[in-house]
């Protein structure tokens, strides 16, 4: 990579302006080729909508955009595609029930002579844009079929055509387990070493400094700064992000533990256990394990949302068999599942609804809801959360993600339950609602719930947990104290293998 | 973004929101001014339109569609569809004036009517919830099957019966107002109040909104979704006894067709057909509109055919008004276009 070389591409004062707000200001960004520049900045920062105007899905609405330091015009997604500049959403555009093949030609199928669908042409044409990512799968498989790793990879392989030039990637890893995260990373080194520029923007720091070669903040729509990755260390990144320092993100005075509130005794079904543990309350007790270890489908055997083969739950020393959500929030269970918007949130209904749902039996008179006093209590739980009070009634889909966040968190405190199942509780969130939600988290543990708390990225699960359960294959391997835990220990254990200590051979599993 | 001072009022009564909010606008009033032109137009262009016998007329042909779409705004608002509620009316309708001819006292024949129209209910809700059937085909398939009931029972012919004992609840007046509109009335209060006032209609709409998240948040969705359609089956019941009152006679084709309208009314009252949004008082003026719609057209001297042709416009634009404002919606948070999921 040269940087005395013309850039590939070059924004000048690029502004954007969404009714009152000021989506972009006058930024400035520029892209090597061979490049990996890193984008960084808190939800609402204006990644995404520099994003969209490199996609030609929004028009810009001042400054110059410039591709090989001549001027250019992207007014569609077409134009975007013509200069070479492919975009990889956080959601993937794919139809899953169609063949590889089919979507990868998506848009453009190949046609015979007679107008028909040239199926050889198709074929011959996914092998190759796979060939082209470094991607071996048989395009003939259904695309639902593919772990969403894989799907993605297909993704990219549709959106590289030959000519790409610029690849902009949003938080691809964001649904990744570590093994495909890895696959992805070398497929971006692949094609920066081939000369394609690709924007990375992420939230994750690790894998920033891994991966890019500079780094971009924007804040409130503005450029903060550019920097080389070897002049920059992740609290600067994020204080420009936040615009103050953060200090220990994970920061908290010690806790101390109460009586046993969850009580867990060979706990078997769906395919995972039989597992035993206990929460006491007042304490974060982390699920640790890579994707598939289990930790989702042990929380949802708690919480009655899948049917249990085996095993006692005890909450407060009483048994606890619910056969559905239903029951198990009556027993004093609430979860906070992993997916917000598919699971967790009503998104058209006001923040009001989203948080009452669960507790309207406690304001039910004769039959009639007590419309004041939910709306009093709401509002009470809302400001415990420091979420602003005029959004109550607002659809919840107008809040950000770490609002939208505290929401789901909020149905859960006005219903007084005892244990809160957490399913990666900041996925998608900034770093500033991040530090928001660990505080909430502590809070609630002083307030006596007992917290159990599942988390795919492990500086979290360790500094916010009092204790750590990791995950292998269904069971719990290993039970760490968190002060005392290092990522490595984690890893070592929910891997099973020596991983950068080869000398410990298969140990970890007692 | 918020400025510090506005923190400082109190916290209930939000000051600044956008200056013109259409979206919301349109939400609260946009029917009843679709209404109110229409019903001036009428009044205006319409012979012997404004009467008020004339008003009462129409009040009473609406009741039977309005009492069909009370339930039907249930069925949509959790995501659903009820293509059976026409068949229902025909089969209702027979079995009360049967058992009303076999010596039924009337309040009983009229419950039955209901009855009838609420086990079939259920079973298109225990077949949609329980089954994991999709609501279109399990309805498309008891609108075919109810149909054939009613023809199977009345071997085709309609069963009249000049001394029908409850054909007050279609042709008599209390107090002036016609019976079957109080009972449209009736029937819309306790909607409502369903809907507006109880911890049941909370979870209807959660239910529509987003199944998943009601299922973990503690709503028993199954039993909600059977509901919904066992309340639009006893409506379309109730609305058969109506029918056979007014033509005081058993008729298997009665309804045919009847769904579509109570589809429309529900969609012109505002209600997302995706679930999870909408309101009752809507789907009543939506019925309304149609009434007046239709009663004016006649009083016009407009031609049959040319009474289609306006009706399906007006329901397509009414509609295309309500897309409209999805998209000023979208388009206010700026949430990506392409995608049903917002942004964050």
């Amino acid at each position: 990579m040269t940087l005395s070389a013309p850039p590939l591409l070059r924004l000048e004062q690029v502004s954007k302006r969404f009714g009152p707000t000021l989506a972009l200001n006058k930024v400035d960004f520029d892209l090597h080729a061979g490049e990996v520049h890193a984008l960084m900045g808190e939800n609402g920062a204006g990644k995404s909508t520099l994003m969209k105007i490199l996609a030609g899905n929004q028009p810009r609405d001042a400054g110059r955009i410039l591709m090989d330091d001549r001027e250019i015009e992207i007014r569609s997604p077409r134009d975007a595609g013509a200069y070479g500049i492919a975009i990889i959403h956080q959601e993937l555009n794919t139809v899953p029930d169609m063949t590889i093949a089919e979507n990868l030609a998506l848009g453009h199928e190949p046609v015979t002579r007679f107008g028909t669908l040239d199926r050889r042409a198709l074929d011959r044409q996914a092998r190759e844009k796979l060939a082209r990512i470094g991607a071996d799968i048989d395009p003939q498989r259904r695309l639902g079929s593919l772990s969403i790793g894989m799907q993605q990879m297909v993704e990219i392989a549709r959106a590289v055509s030959e000519n790409a030039r610029v690849l902009v990637l949003d938080e691809p890893t964001a649904a990744l387990s570590r093994a495909e995260a890895q696959q992805l990373y070398r497929l971006i080194g692949q094609m920066r070493a081939s000369g394609v520029g690709l924007i990375y923007i992420s939230h994750r720091m690790e894998e920033v400094w891994q991966l890019a070669d500079r780094v971009t903040v924007f804040r409130d729509g503005g450029h903060i700064g550019t920097a080389r990755m070897q002049d920059i260390t992740p609290p600067d990144v994020v204080r420009m992000m936040v615009g103050r320092p953060m200090g220990d993100l994970y920061d908290h005075p010690p806790r101390t533990a109460g009586d046993i509130v969850l009580e867990v005794e060979g706990l078997a079904g769906n395919g995972v256990g039989p597992v035993s543990f206990h929460v006491r309350a007042g304490e974060v007790v982390a699920m640790s394990g890579l994707i598939g270890s289990g930790r989702t489908e042990i929380g949802r055997l708690i919480f009655g949302s899948d049917p249990r083969d085996a095993g006692i739950v005890r909450i407060d020393g009483k048994t606890s068999t619910p056969s559905d959500c239903v029951d198990a929030i009556a027993d004093g269970i609430g979860m906070v599942p992993e997916n917000r918007k598919e699971q967790g949130l009503f998104l058209g209904h006001s923040v009001e609804d989203n948080v009452a749902i669960s507790s309207l039996d406690r304001y039910v008179t004769a039959g009639v809801l007590h419309r004041g006093a939910i709306h009093a209590a709401v509002a009470e739980e809302m400001a415990r959360l420091r979420l602003r009070a005029n959004a109550i009634d607002l659809p919840v889909k107008s809040l950000s993600g770490g609002n939208q966040q505290k929401a789901v968190l909020a149905r859960w405190l006005l219903r007084d339950s005892r244990l809160l199942i957490l399913d990666e509780p900041t996925r998608g969130v900034d770093i500033g609602a991040k530090r928001e939600i660990y505080e909430m988290i502590d809070a609630l543990a002083r307030a006596g719930k007992a917290i159990l708390m599942i988390s795919s990225d492990l500086p979290e699960a360790i500094g916010v947990s009092d204790r750590l359960l990791v995950m292998r294959g269904g069971r719990i391997v290993r039970e760490l104290a968190s002060a005392a835990a290092s990522e490595e220990d984690v890893m070592f254990h929910a891997t099973g293998t020596a991983g950068d200590r080869t000398a410990r051979g298969h140990g970890g599993t007692q | 973004m918020t400025k510090d001072t506005e923190n400082l009022r109190p916290a209930a009564e939000p000051v600044q929101r956008e200056p013109f909010d259409f979206a919301r606008w349109w939400d609260r009033v946009g029917i009843l001014v679709v209404l109110a032109v229409l019903v001036v137009f009428m009044a205006v262009f319409a012979p012997n339109f404004a009467r008020v016998d004339n008003l009462l007329n129409i009040a009473r042909s609406i009741s039977v569609n309005a009492i069909l779409a009370a339930g039907m705004t249930f069925v949509i608002l959790t995501g659903g569809i009820d293509l059976s509620v026409g068949s229902i009316i025909a089969v209702s309708g027979v079995v009360a004036v049967i058992s009303a001819i076999a010596g039924l006292p009337a309040p009983a024949a009229v419950m039955l009517g209901m009855v009838v129209g609420a086990a079939c209910g259920l079973a298109n809700g225990a077949l949609s919830a329980y089954m994991g059937l999709a609501p279109f085909i399990v309805t498309l398939g008891t609108m075919t099957f109810l149909r054939g009931l009613a023809y199977t029972i009345t071997a085709g012919q309609p069963i009249v019966s000049s001394a029908l004992n409850f054909r007050d609840i279609g042709n008599g007046y209390f107090s002036g107002i016609p019976v079957p509109v109080i009972v449209m009335i009736i029937v819309y209060l306790v909607a409502w109040f369903l809907l507006e006032r109880t911890r049941y209609g909370r979870h209807v709409y959660a239910v529509g909104g987003n199944p998943e998240a009601a299922k973990l948040a503690g709503v028993r969705v199954k039993r909600i979704i059977t509901s919904v359609y066992l309340f639009a089956g006893a409506c379309a019941g109730l609305a058969g006894v109506i029918f056979a009152a007014r033509v005081v006679s058993a008729q298997p084709t009665a309804g045919t067709g009847y769904e579509l309208d109570a589809i429309a009314a529900v969609v012109l009252g505002g209600t997302a057909l995706a679930g999870g949004r909408g309101r009752i008082v809507g789907t009543l003026i939506g019925s309304v509109i149609l009434g007046v719609l239709s009663t004016g057209l006649i009083l016009m001297n407009v031609p049959f055919f040319t009474q289609l042709l306006i009706k399906g416009v007006v329901i397509i634009l009414a509609v295309a008004i309500d897309s409209l404002k999805q998209r000023r919606f979208s388009f206010r948070l700026p949430l990506l276009s392409r995608s049903t999921s917002s942004r964050t």
